[in-house]
């Protein structure tokens, strides 16, 4: 099938503006996923295409874009599932640094304001720390997250208030809080606490829709926030 | 405008090894990690079966086992001493993954669950053994993003999305590295007394890879151009179950949970290829047994080139709990339900056994003598200690990057302090970066990148993969030469300098078609079949010849070729059946 993609484009070092251009692909196959065709653009039409991409299976997080209106990782998402029309833009909330790639630091500096680590000063024991399968499930869901940051960039406070952590930050949060060999709770509920914290959620659910790894991250921001009413986790 | 940056040690690469080593280093001395991508980024996050270690957690084991099961899988082409530390270190390494936070599956006491995985043994291959820890299949991720958050928390200097196009070496030591400000374009040189490398692999020189795009030899690429030459090249793993055309892979997990290979009429067939452990018989093995299944017309689909990797037949609850990520792989790219059916399957290139030469503690040794380079480190895939030998086990490369890259770090932090001066650099230190920039920017129209490396990869599925012959080999050395000729004539579109990934993907071709130089050339003057190098003209292993390591030399520009003994311990080499 022939696919027309429309992306927006934008080169700090030339335009004032960003802008759309459009490219034709022909013959591609329904089963193509997105990052074939900005790889297909790039190779064979316009080398000066800017976006991250590594792994292409969707587990490194570097090609989180708004597809089509809604976040998705380039790689996970198919012609088949898009039809002949595809619009590919940056993320929304953070700068763009040139056409689809955007300025990832403030995502990763809220990330790190969540004590993102193992707390626990107690001695370790010579062989592991235990740990029940159930206490283990506690947490699994949030230990997913590849930090594409495409729940953050989804969520309409964020967009508002770039001093609001966002989604996946309270998700790493939430993997520390609930495992049972962190001592940490405390301090990372403290952060949490904050104006600009997990109060600022107001369970929109975009974040959830948005996740490629199919977290709950709405569910965990909840949890999170029950866990700071009740100071019990 | 060059800026310049003084450290003790600067580690290239934030993969597992790299992230592991400056856990060591940055607490011994002043230390920079400077990566390519974001660090979560890194390869090592798709990694998914498991990390063995003889925890005996569920049964009997010991790392003696262990080590037996590495040095046979590797084909007896593995260091044994190297790989005795590594088992018995793995142990300990476990655990310290453990204490930093790992999210390991937990049996019902609560201990580090085990699962089976290809070529794990007990009592030296009477049966399968429960050896491999995991995170469901995502341990790879789990690994990358626990070393993460503990240098988060260790307070690690990182240059993120910082390319390093070459390594100082002065006066015969490690002087520091020369890189790309990917968002500026800027240069930029770190003066250091001590150099990791842990830049990953080289899988992106052929068509089917389980390899990321970012996977193209940049650290061996940069040090083979110094003249530090690349060991044991021609032996790179093929891993038997790529999803069918895209080369994603679905992990040995999957056998090691009872996973089933089956041809076109739904046999078993690895039952007459592996007869004691089947399914779970090392990668090689079963890599060509896929092979030779297609060839002789047992092969699925229109084309009869794929086979399946049945699970269909597993609890779904144990689909769900412990394969979730790769069954959402064949839902996702092929549209193919593993509860209900087969997942078309097809070998796909994986993993790089060659690489650096370096010694137990991770130093970079430079001849056939093991002369180290002083100041210089590898660790991870870019590194060849030689751990996996001629075949690496499932398992041993997430094992490999946290045993060495510990080693690195902590070598490359003594060597730095015990070390009082950096080495003086060359006037315009960057200057031979800048010239290679300049004249690949700065002419007129000509190739792009991409073109010539459709062609290399392409080529090097055809004539070096799973099966090689001293016709298909000739006919890629004569292949890579033309390459090469039109590389040195290539052209990046892009103008800009910010974000120039155009010229980038140029630079990492570059050292693709390096490294599959020697590849192919060590493959070409290895006229025996030993573990991932199979030659259809010499099917036999010969010890009495080949039982050496091949270190390929950059030499005028053309490959030359040397040798190295193997370091033989205990076990003495035996036929290898399963």
């Amino acid at each position: 099938m022939d696919v027309t993609l429309k992306i927006r484009r934008f080169n700090p070092e030339t335009d004032t503006e960003s802008h759309v251009e459009t490219y034709s692909i022909p013959d591609a196959d329904p089963m193509d996923r997105v990052l074939d065709l900005l790889h297909y653009v790039k190779w064979n039409q316009d080398g000066s295409l800017v976006f991250r991409r590594s792994c292409a299976h969707g587990i490194c997080g570097s090609d989180a874009m708004l597809i089509n209106g809604a976040n998705r990782l380039a790689c996970k998402v198919l012609v088949r599932d898009l039809g002949a029309n595809i619009t590919v833009e940056p993320l929304r909330g953070l700068p763009v640094a040139r056409d689809l790639a955007v300025d990832m630091e403030p995502f990763f500096a809220s990330y790190k304001a969540m004590l993102p680590f193992l707390i626990n000063d107690e001695p370790a024991p010579d062989t592991e720390r235990l740990q029940s399968p159930k206490e283990r499930a506690r947490f699994d869901d949030t230990t997913k997250c590849i930090l594409c940051a495409a729940c953050t960039t989804s969520c309409p406070v964020y967009w508002a208030d770039e001093e609001y952590f966002g989604p996946a930050a309270i998700v790493n949060a939430h993997r520390f809080i609930f495992d049972s060999r962190d001592r940490g709770a405390g301090r990372r509920l403290e952060v949490l606490n904050d104006k600009e914290g997990v109060w600022r959620c107001r369970t929109t659910f975009n974040c959830t829709d948005a996740c490629p790894r199919g977290i709950k991250v709405t569910q965990a921001i909840q949890e999170v926030k029950r866990g700071l009413l009740f100071r019990k986790v | 405008m060059v800026q310049q940056h003084t450290y003790d040690v600067v580690i290239v690469g934030a993969g597992g090894a790299g992230l592991r080593a400056a856990l060591e280093s940055s607490t011994r001395a002043r230390t920079a990690v400077i990566t390519k991508l974001y660090p979560t980024r890194s390869h090592t996050g798709a990694a998914q079966g498991g990390m063995c270690a003889a925890l005996a957690n569920v049964e009997e084991d010991n790392w003696e086992w262990h080590t037996w099961d590495t040095v046979k899988g590797g084909d007896f082409l593995v260091d044994q001493d190297a790989a005795e530390i590594m088992c018995r270190e793995a142990i300990q390494a476990v655990y310290d993954l453990e204490h930093f936070g790992m999210p390991f599956n937990r049996t019902p006491e609560g201990k580090i669950d085990q699962r089976r995985f290809g070529g794990h043994t007990h009592h030296h291959g009477k049966g399968a053994v429960r050896r491999a820890c995991f995170a469901a299949d995502r341990t790879g991720h789990m690994i990358l993003q626990t070393l993460y958050q503990q240098n988060i928390k260790n307070g690690t200097t990182f240059f993120d999305e910082f390319y390093v196009l070459d390594v100082m070496i002065v006066e015969g030591r490690a002087a520091g590295v020369i890189a790309l400000e990917l968002s500026t374009g800027e240069l930029h040189v770190f003066r250091a007394k001590s150099v990791v490398m842990a830049t990953g692999g080289y899988g992106r020189m052929f068509k089917v890879t389980s390899n990321a795009h970012a996977l193209t030899g940049d650290g061996p690429g940069a040090l083979y151009r110094q003249g530090v030459p690349m060991q044991d090249m021609e032996f790179f793993q093929f891993h038997p179950t790529g999803l069918y055309r895209l080369g994603i892979l679905l992990s040995e997990a999957a056998r090691g949970e009872g996973g089933i290979l089956r041809n076109d009429s739904g046999e078993a067939f690895m039952e007459r290829y592996a007869p004691t452990i089947k399914d779970l018989a090392p990668r090689d093995m079963v890599s060509r047994a896929i092979y030779t299944e297609i060839k002789n017309g047992n092969g699925a689909g229109p084309d009869k080139d794929y086979v399946y990797l049945d699970v269909s037949h597993l609890d779904p609850k144990v689909i769900d709990e412990k394969l979730p990520d790769i069954t959402d792989f064949a839902r996702t790219y092929l549209g193919v339900e593993p509860k209900k059916e087969g997942v078309p399957i097809q070998p796909t290139a994986h993993y790089a056994m060659g690489g650096i030469p370096t010694d137990v503690n991770a130093q970079v040794v430079t001849d056939s003598a093991s002369t180290p380079l002083p100041g210089l480190f590898a660790a991870g895939e870019c590194a060849c200690v030689s751990v996996h030998g001629a075949n690496r086990l499932g398992t041993n490369s997430l094992l490999d990057i946290v045993v060495f890259g510990k080693r690195a770090g902590i070598g490359a932090a003594d060597h730095a302090n015990s070390t009082p001066l950096w080495a003086d650099l060359p006037d315009d230190p960057s200057g031979d970066v800048r010239r290679r920039i300049e004249a690949m920017t700065e002419h007129g129209e000509g190739e792009r990148a991409a073109a010539i490396r459709a062609e290399l990869q392409q080529s090097m599925d055809d004539n070096a993969g799973v099966y090689r012959t001293e016709v298909t080999l000739k006919e890629q050395v004569e292949r890579l030469a033309s390459l090469k000729e039109r590389m040195s004539r290539v052209w990046v579109q892009d103008r800009s300098k910010r974000y120039n990934t155009d010229l980038l993907e140029a630079m990492e071709l570059g050292y693709l078609l390096d490294l599959a130089e020697t590849l192919v050339v060590g493959a070409l003057a290895r006229q025996e079949s030993r573990g991932g190098h199979s030659r259809e003209d010499f099917p036999a292993r010969d010890d009495e010849t080949w039982l050496k390591h091949t270190l390929a030399f950059q030499e005028d520009g053309e490959v030359k070729l040397a040798y190295k003994p193997v370091t033989i311990t205990r076990y003495q080499p035996m036929e290898r059946k399963y």
